[in-house]
């Protein structure tokens, strides 16, 4: 099955660890992310003044992207694009005046009336897959490593774009559960990281950023699991500052959910890309017989 | 009585100022003008208040001079006076059927304030129609049907048992339901109750007593309403009496079952804050004191298995594993409505963590409770330590239309006050924070309560919604805002309790469609009219008590039960019952007996009748609404003095003033 | 000192701007502070959300202007998930950045970024940052 796929700018320089582990993992599930031509970036954030229909015109045209290739689906990895895909969409489908509008503008483009169902690559694993086909097929299950799922914002808000329940999501941690992990709670899940404000506002960034993995180590988490590139820098700043302050604390890595499944699914870890990580999982993963120094294991 | 021997009319019209609601858009004396010179039309006059006494005594003496038939009030809309003009009619020997009225206000003072001159010619239009209407109005006479004196009440918490007593007290027979197996609703879960705390049980013991030792009153505990028919004076009810599984007259309330059971799951009565087995009795001063099985949870028949230890022990023989449930029937004249309520479903508030320490009002109230769980002691579920530091959260669910529903559930405010003093004084060292976004305390002697608590129990009471509550070790967080000052507060709490608004207990929809009556968007039992009728519904001989209509504390619930139990009375005491005879009737020459009519009749009071093949209409049933009316394809069936012919006279003449 | 309030100001251009840009009813709010009481980043912000809000019923723009909040605020939609009243707070405060951002006042200056900050960052987090606190 062949499902058309919007990667956008970050996975393909920074976040390559979770675009390549995305592919390869969903190859071994039978479904080939096909990515979408000419796809540009989506503008990272959705517009939310009325009176600024610009900002959505780059978002739109991706959807036109995937509508002119007849496809009625695109999926994303990085919870950004999902969110600004997502929300032009729905922008898109319920405001006539304002798809006048956008649609008028863009007269070199075809029209876009919301044909296209964007979704995030969890939802995929959950709704087309299903839990109980990946775990049939995990070769290598995370026994014993203890994992906590941290959404951040925009896979769950606002409400209307949320692919769980907005304020107890369970995907990620049904995903680790079917890969074998343990799973952790933790309070945090959904508080945001900071976000776009490690830019401007670094200290009050990592502020907010620093609570995250501190709750989660209070629970007994060794790793943090995520989906989205800038929560994923901004974690791996704070535990950089949080050790700076305490060299006792014990290592937390982040890790994007699709290293794990790559793991699990026994797939040759390269396509990790460990090296991206923020903080090495290497050691952590190693520890627990998931791989040995860059060498797969489980076959 | 038709005066005038040749059939024609002599119609008074009376045109209301009403101050100014009509005058100031109206020219009141240029309609009277045009329509003093109307055909039939033998006497007009115009009054500033037409409803005062002057006003009426106008319309008498005229009535009387002029020697009119019929008259037309021209004033506001018939909802609010229409029944003080026929009475008056009647009362000067008039048909009280051949008063009408012109709707001049709502329908056209008001919608065209700035247009003096279409207001005046609407004014006009309206008036000769409804001259037409009068003119060829029947005499009507309203029909008399059997009143049985004989009451159900649906719900036997304080409301439905209020109004039991005071309606047996009278002399009825009252047939009480309740579908738990106890009576008594949610007071019998409360501690003690807000401004007095008195303890709930000194204000229930006795009232429970009387209701089960009455002779007038039939109760039927663990039962449901299966299905009504009949109208006011005579309904026909069957009642589900759900299978106990225990012999009521032969079980002695030893109890030595309650021993020797081996299942264990949570007790509804103290909100999962202890266990019962599969037999058991729904807290040890239940009335009535009965055991019961619950067949869900029972081994035996659950799977079948052969458990049966309750039956082993049990010396009197009560057990009965094949008993089945069982249906009543009872005939009676009127219904009471006392569902209650229920609380809001906590889930639905996803930041607040469902946890054994996050509890809501009537779990903290089972604490408080010296009969409860703990006997009184405040302990907390999950280790029962006691809290020393209490977070009472308001508003949850209410005043939220987003993630609940949008109404003050009035009560909470008040039942947070007293639980944070009862806590106060069971831990005197504990201290307890109230969030809350306003305090409703408009009762007597509520203000004085919330003060007295915030200046001598020292609770502290934090101005703002609480966002999240989670877990964290041995203590829940409580991430709030103080709004007074500005700051984010935070609060490691031992217990925090929420206090969930109230909804319409659940069922409620059933039951309304089963008794014909409206509810709101939210469940609630909708009254015949908020400000005037507000214990009665829209359908006859079905009146409303307690918190099914809307939320309400105890004495608000006590007076609405009083008012629906003397609105019972006061139509049992009639010596026949009279109905508006405003309703549908059916051209037998006409009806092609196809039966359109019998479906669209919401009330169900129109059947077909097999033998002559024609419709009729039951006239103790039909409300008079038209469906069948305006549905019948040959005109058959028609509305009492609201006829096609009647209206299509009306619309030519009203029509005529624009051409 | 006594803030005075006329109808200048509580019917003016500024409360219906942010009306318009927004797409809320300020008056919706009904200054319950729960946004307030779950904000990520309120502890950073020297007034907080609900006040923000209730300063923008009032029209005192000059009040907001004065303070961080709003250039604080990370739009992670907390507010807007759990606000009773349904206000999309997150759309509150991006207009009233807007009213500043359109003056072409920069919040963020893309040039005073130190180059080691720059290093490393993701694309996603400058764009996002330009998108939301520049002109
Ligand atoms: C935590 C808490 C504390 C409170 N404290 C106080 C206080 O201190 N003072 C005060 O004045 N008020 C207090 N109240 C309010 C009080 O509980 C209500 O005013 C009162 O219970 C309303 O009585 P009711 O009979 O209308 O409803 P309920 O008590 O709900 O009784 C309804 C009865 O109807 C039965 N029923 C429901 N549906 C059906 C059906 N379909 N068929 C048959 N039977 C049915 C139920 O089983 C129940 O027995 C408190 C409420 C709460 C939640
Ligand atoms: S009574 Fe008080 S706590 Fe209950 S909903 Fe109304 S304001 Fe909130
Ligand atoms: S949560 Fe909503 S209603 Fe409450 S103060 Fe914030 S914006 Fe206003
Ligand atoms: S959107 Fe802004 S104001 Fe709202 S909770 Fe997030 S950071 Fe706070």
């Amino acid at each position: 099955m062949n499902l058309w796929y919007y990667p956008g700018c970050t996975l393909k320089t920074r976040a390559k660890n979770a675009e390549d582990s995305a592919i390869v993992s969903m190859a071994a599930l039978g479904i080939d992310m096909v990515e979408l031509p000419r796809w540009n970036c989506c503008g990272t954030v959705h517009s939310l003044a009325g009176d600024d229909l610009i900002h959505h015109i780059a978002p739109v045209r991706d959807l036109i992207r995937v509508k002119e290739q007849g496809g009625s689906k695109v999926a994303t990895i990085c919870s950004f694009c999902y969110n600004t895909l997502r929300r032009a969409d729905i922008l898109m489908r319920g405001d006539a005046e304002k798809r006048g509008t956008i649609n008028s503008f863009m007269d070199e483009e075809p029209d876009y009336n919301g044909e296209v169902d964007v979704v995030h690559l969890l939802q995929v694993l959950r709704d087309d897959i299903g839990w109980k086909a990946i775990s049939e097929k995990v070769k290598l299950p995370l026994e014993g490593l203890k994992v906590a799922s941290y959404y951040g914002c925009t896979l769950l808000r606002p409400a209307e774009v949320a692919i769980d329940n907005v304020e107890k999501p369970t995907v990620m941690q049904d995903l680790l559960r079917a890969l074998g992990a343990t799973v952790i709670e933790f309070p945090f899940a959904t508080e945001c990281c900071g976000s776009y404000q490690i830019v401007g506002n670094v200290g009050f960034a990592l502020e907010a950023a620093k609570n995250i993995l501190t709750s989660a180590l209070r629970r007994g988490a060794e790793a943090v699991v995520l989906t989205c590139p800038m929560c994923d820098y901004n974690l791996g700043l704070a535990h950089r500052e949080l050790k700076r302050q305490r060299g006792d604390l014990p290592d937390i890595p982040t890790l994007y959910f699709s290293q794990l499944l790559a793991i699990a699914l026994g797939l040759d870890t390269e396509v990790c890309h460990f090296n991206l990580n923020y903080i090495d999982p290497q050691p952590l993963l190693q520890s627990k017989g998931l791989i040995v120094e860059g060498v797969k294991v489980g076959e | 009585m038709i005066r005038r021997q040749d059939g024609t009319r002599r119609i008074g019209v009376f045109v209301c100022h009403c101050g100014l609601n009509i005058a100031a858009s109206v020219d009141v004396e240029k309609v009277v003008e045009e329509i003093s010179h109307y055909p039939g039309v033998v006497a007009t006059e115009h009054y500033m208040y037409m409803c005062s006494d002057p006003g009426q005594d106008l319309v008498r003496k005229t009535i009387q001079e002029k020697k009119l038939d019929a008259i037309v009030m021209s004033n506001c809309s018939p909802y609010l006076h229409e029944r003080t003009y026929r009475t008056l009619a009647a009362s000067e020997g008039l048909n009280p059927y051949f008063c009408e009225v012109a709707n001049i206000r709502e329908a056209c003072s008001w919608p065209h304030l700035k247009d003096r001159e279409g207001a005046t010619k609407k004014a006009i239009a309206i008036i000769k129609a409804t001259v037409e209407k009068v003119r060829i109005n029947m005499e009507l006479f309203p029909p008399v049907i059997p009143l049985t004196r004989r009451a159900l009440i649906v719900g036997a918490g304080i409301a439905g048992m209020t109004s039991a007593l005071e309606i047996a007290d009278a002399g009825y027979e009252v047939v009480l339901v309740d579908r738990a197996p106890y009576i008594g609703g949610h007071v019998s879960q409360l501690s003690g109750t807000f401004p007095t705390l008195d303890r709930v049980g000194c204000v229930t013991a006795p009232l429970l007593a009387r209701v089960v030792t009455h002779p007038k009153i039939k109760l039927y505990t663990y039962s449901e309403i299966e299905d009504i028919e009949g109208y006011i004076g005579s309904f026909d009810i069957r009642i589900r009496k759900k299978a106990s599984f225990v012999d009521e007259t032969r079980c002695n309330s030893c109890g030595r079952c309650l021993e020797v059971c081996p299942v264990s799951v949570p007790s509804e009565f103290d909100r999962g804050l202890s266990q019962r087995g599969a037999i058991y009795r729904s807290f040890p001063e239940a009335v009535p004191s009965r055991l019961l099985i619950d067949a869900t949870s029972c081994v035996h028949l659950a799977t079948g298995n052969s458990c049966r230890a309750c039956e082993e022990v049990c010396p009197a023989q009560a057990i009965e594993f094949t008993q089945e449930d069982v249906i009543a029937e009872e005939r009676i004249g009127a219904i009471i409505v006392a569902t209650g309520y229920d609380l809001f479903p906590r889930e639905r508030i996803g930041e607040y963590e469902i946890d054994p320490d996050v509890i809501d009002g009537i779990q903290f109230e089972r604490l408080l409770s010296p009969t409860g769980p703990t006997k009184g002691e405040i302990r907390r579920p999950s280790d029962g330590k006691v809290p020393q530091q209490v977070v009472f959260i308001q508003c949850v669910g209410s005043r939220d239309p987003e993630h609940g529903v949008i109404y003050c559930s009035r009560v909470c405010c008040m039942y947070t006050a007293k639980q944070a003093v009862l806590y106060k004084r069971a831990v005197p060292e504990g201290q307890a924070y109230v969030f809350y976004m306003d305090i409703r305390s408009d009762s007597k002697e509520f203000e004085e309560f919330v003060c007295s608590a915030v200046e001598e129990e020292r609770i502290m009471y934090l101005r703002g919604r609480v966002s999240k509550v989670f877990r964290d070790g041995d203590k829940i967080k409580v991430w709030g805002a103080d709004t007074l000052t500005g700051k984010m507060v935070e609060i490691s709490a031992d217990l925090v309790v929420l206090a969930l608004g109230m909804t319409p207990s659940p069922g409620i929809v059933d039951l309304a469609h089963k008794l014909n009556v409206i509810f709101d968007l939210f469940g609630f039992i909708t009254e015949a009219h908020p400000k005037l009728r507000p214990v009665e519904t829209l359908t006859a001989g079905v009146y409303l008590a307690g918190a099914c209509q809307w939320p309400k504390d105890i004495p608000d619930t006590i007076s609405s039960a009083s008012g629906a139990a003397s609105k019972i009375l006061s139509l049992f005491s009639r010596e026949e019952l009279l109905r508006d005879p405003l309703i549908s009737f059916v051209d037998e020459e006409i009806c092609r007996g196809c039966g359109q009519c019998v479906s669209v009749c919401v009330y169900k009071a129109i059947t077909l009748d097999p033998k002559k093949k024609v419709a009729t209409v039951n006239e103790a049933v039909c409300e008079g609404c038209g469906a069948c009316a305006a549905t019948c394809p040959s005109g058959a069936i028609r509305h009492k003095n609201s006829t096609r012919s009647q209206f299509f006279e009306m619309i030519d003449i009203a029509a005529a003033e624009y051409v | 000192m006594r803030v005075e309030l006329s109808v200048k100001q509580v019917q003016g251009d500024f409360v219906k701007k942010v009306e318009e840009i927004s797409g809320q009813n300020l008056l919706s709010c009904y200054q319950c502070g729960k946004c307030s009481a779950g904000c990520p980043m309120a502890f950073a912000m020297d007034i907080l959300p609900n006040q923000i809000i209730r300063l923008a019923q009032l029209g005192l723009e000059e009040e907001i202007a004065k303070s961080n909040t709003i250039w604080i605020c990370a739009s992670c939609y907390t507010c807007a998930v759990r606000c009773p009243r349904g206000v999309d707070l997150a759309r509150v405060m991006e207009a009233l950045r807007l009213l500043t951002l359109r003056k072409n006042i920069n919040y963020v200056q893309p040039i005073e970024i130190p180059p080691e900050t720059l290093e490393g960052m993701p694309q996603v987090a400058l764009v996002s940052s330009f998108r939301k606190l520049t002109s």
